[in-house]
């Protein structure tokens, strides 16, 4: 294949593969942005992969207090999940043992999706009917008195079925410190574009999967082609050159958020260069066949 | 585009009946046509024409120029994206059983103004008389959506059974404010007198001017609630002083303890 070198880094002409996934989210508020960012924290932990997780979250942005409804600092968090019903699970799991349990939080809808998940409906009967209801502006919202005064929570929030999941960027450096310097900055980059979230640990998986196993039973394991200590015993993609591969995997509420997270990304790793970054970046996919959004890199260019 | 408008000839004989004239009837109906309809309470005949001027406009926007305190079920049934505007008076029953869409009164309203409202924003620059948004007689609950604001006065049992919605009553308050509230959020900026929240159930009643509510309503303590922020937003653009009043640090009297005992009474602290 032609590769294609921008700024000296090699991009590999292949594209990245993502599925069809069902997206909610929900902004919580608080009384100041620590105790935001916390419940946002604590909600979208253990929440990397729907293999094992249940679900993908993370963190879109934080809310300065001008845009949000009450006027206190808030945070977004975005859910994907394979279906709408176990996108209502885990964020009825996780809203009721994470943010219900954080200290001043309040909730409200933020995704405006062709479905709705009752969340506040659910979550009320915590209050043990002491809960009270207020219709603003035709939304329901629950008042639910707990310890530190009332849990304040939108009765529904939306879902979209029009989200995607797994648009990804492979970025392959000399060392561990380059590679990671590049991919820090590329998800920096992403972090500022809306409607996508990088669920992995601070948005970087190190440990890329292929599909199926030489053992029974597993799905998937380690991406053997692209782990720098087997490159001389195993059909590796990687040359002599490249000694860490780390992956960003990006989940949107639409096709473009992906795109574009993607665009961004890619950009900030092209702007960095081999020297302090990456020397080459490559995209994740299963032979096109299997998802139905292929994201090109050479279209993505800068 | 230019408001449908009718203009009061003279006050009219008798009280008149104008649920007829909501927007979505006139749609597709010649001026001499609506000059026919019958608005009449009585066994005399009083049409539309006998009492206005018509001049055709756009329904999405009716106006009156000139009212009556005669002016019965203005805006009654309003659908949602209508709006109607009165320069004068209202009788009784202003905006009853209306499902959206906007009513401004630049004069006072009549009893049972927002009777069974269930979505409109209806405003009264005046006064509103007894029974604002409660329900009438026979009837299980009062108004079960929308808001209302009255700038003026109200009269006695204003709120009566509400089941949802807002209502902000910026002067006065007469007795047995908020009586037998179900659910839903009443404001009152000036001073009320009587039984206020008198059985209410789970209903806000959020007071300017604190006072006595009785052995069945509990103090609570003096809290910041997230929800009067959002409210307060809401409300902000339609009635700064109740936006400012929830901003504040509000002191909760839970109750009635009499009945269900869920509801409250906020006042400053």
């Amino acid at each position: 294949m032609p590769d294609i070198v921008r700024n000296g880094v090699t991009i590999d002409d292949n594209f990245a593969e993502a599925f069809p996934m069902s997206g909610t989210g929900i902004l919580i508020t608080a009384p100041n942005a620590k105790w935001a960012r916390q419940a946002g924290l604590t909600m979208t932990g253990f929440a990397t992969s729907v293999i094992g997780c249940g679900c993908e979250a993370g963190i879109d942005r934080e809310v300065p207090p001008q845009e949000t409804p009450d006027g206190r600092p808030g945070v977004r968090v975005l859910l994907f999940a394979m279906s709408s019903k176990d996108a209502e699970k885990q964020l009825v799991n996780r809203l009721g043992q994470c943010v219900l349990t954080c200290p001043g939080s309040a909730v409200y809808s933020t995704v405006a999706g062709e479905f709705e998940i009752k969340v506040g409906d659910a979550v009320r009967q915590f209050g043990d009917k002491w809960q009270m209801s207020k219709v603003v502006d035709g939304r329901r919202y629950w008042r639910v008195p707990v310890m530190d005064g009332e849990f304040f929570c939108e009765g529904k929030v939306g879902l979209t079925k029009k989200s995607v999941g797994g648009g990804n960027l492979l970025i392959m450096g000399a060392d561990w410190d380059k590679t990671m310097h590049a991919t820090e900055a590329a998800v920096s980059a992403i972090d500022g574009v809306a409607d996508a979230i990088a669920p992995f640990p601070g948005g970087i998986v190190r440990s890329g999967s292929k599909v199926g196993s030489q053992y029974k039973g597993m799905s998937a394991s380690t991406n053997d082609a692209y782990c720098p200590t087997l490159r001389g015993v195993t059909k590796s993609a990687l040359d002599a050159d490249i000694g860490c591969v780390l992956e960003i995997v990006i989940d949107g509420l639409t096709d473009n958020a992906v795109r574009e997270a993607m665009r961004a990304g890619l950009r900030a790793i092209i702007e960095m260069g081999p020297e302090q970054g990456a020397r080459r970046v490559g995209a994740g996919n299963y032979g096109g066949k299997l998802g139905p959004f292929h994201y090109h890199l050479k279209d993505l260019l800068p | 585009m230019k408001p449908f408008t009718f203009t009061l000839r003279q006050e009219p004989p008798q009280r008149v009946d104008l649920s007829a004239l909501a927007p979505d009837r006139l749609a597709g109906k010649s001026v001499a046509q609506i000059e026919e309809i019958e608005i009449g309470v009585t066994r005399v005949s009083t049409k539309v024409g006998d009492l206005f001027k018509i001049s055709a406009g756009d329904l999405k926007s009716v106006r009156y120029e000139g009212g009556s305190s005669r002016f019965d079920l203005l805006g009654a049934k309003l659908l949602p994206g209508f709006e109607i505007h009165v320069e004068g008076d209202v009788g009784a029953q202003c905006g009853r059983l209306a499902k959206g869409g906007k009513i401004t009164v630049a004069g006072s309203a009549g009893p049972h103004a927002a009777a069974g409202n269930l979505g409109a924003d209806i405003e009264i620059k005046g006064d509103a008389g007894d029974f604002l948004a409660g329900p009438l007689a026979g009837e299980l609950a009062g108004m079960a959506g929308g808001r209302i604001i009255v700038r003026g006065k109200a009269g006695a049992r204003a709120g009566d059974r509400l089941r949802r919605g807002i209502i902000v009553i910026e002067g006065d308050a007469a007795e047995d404010l908020g009586a037998r509230v179900i659910a839903g959020t009443i404001f009152c900026l000036g001073e009320s007198k009587g039984r206020v929240g008198y059985l209410n159930k789970r209903g806000s009643i959020v007071l300017a001017r604190g006072g006595c509510f009785g052995s069945t309503y509990v103090d609570c303590g003096a809290h910041q609630l997230t929800f009067a922020r959002l409210l307060a937003r809401s409300l902000k653009d339609h009635s700064a002083p109740a936006a400012a009043l929830l901003s504040r640090k509000l002191r909760r009297y839970g109750g009635d303890t009499a009945v269900y005992g869920k509801g409250e009474i906020l006042t400053p602290d």
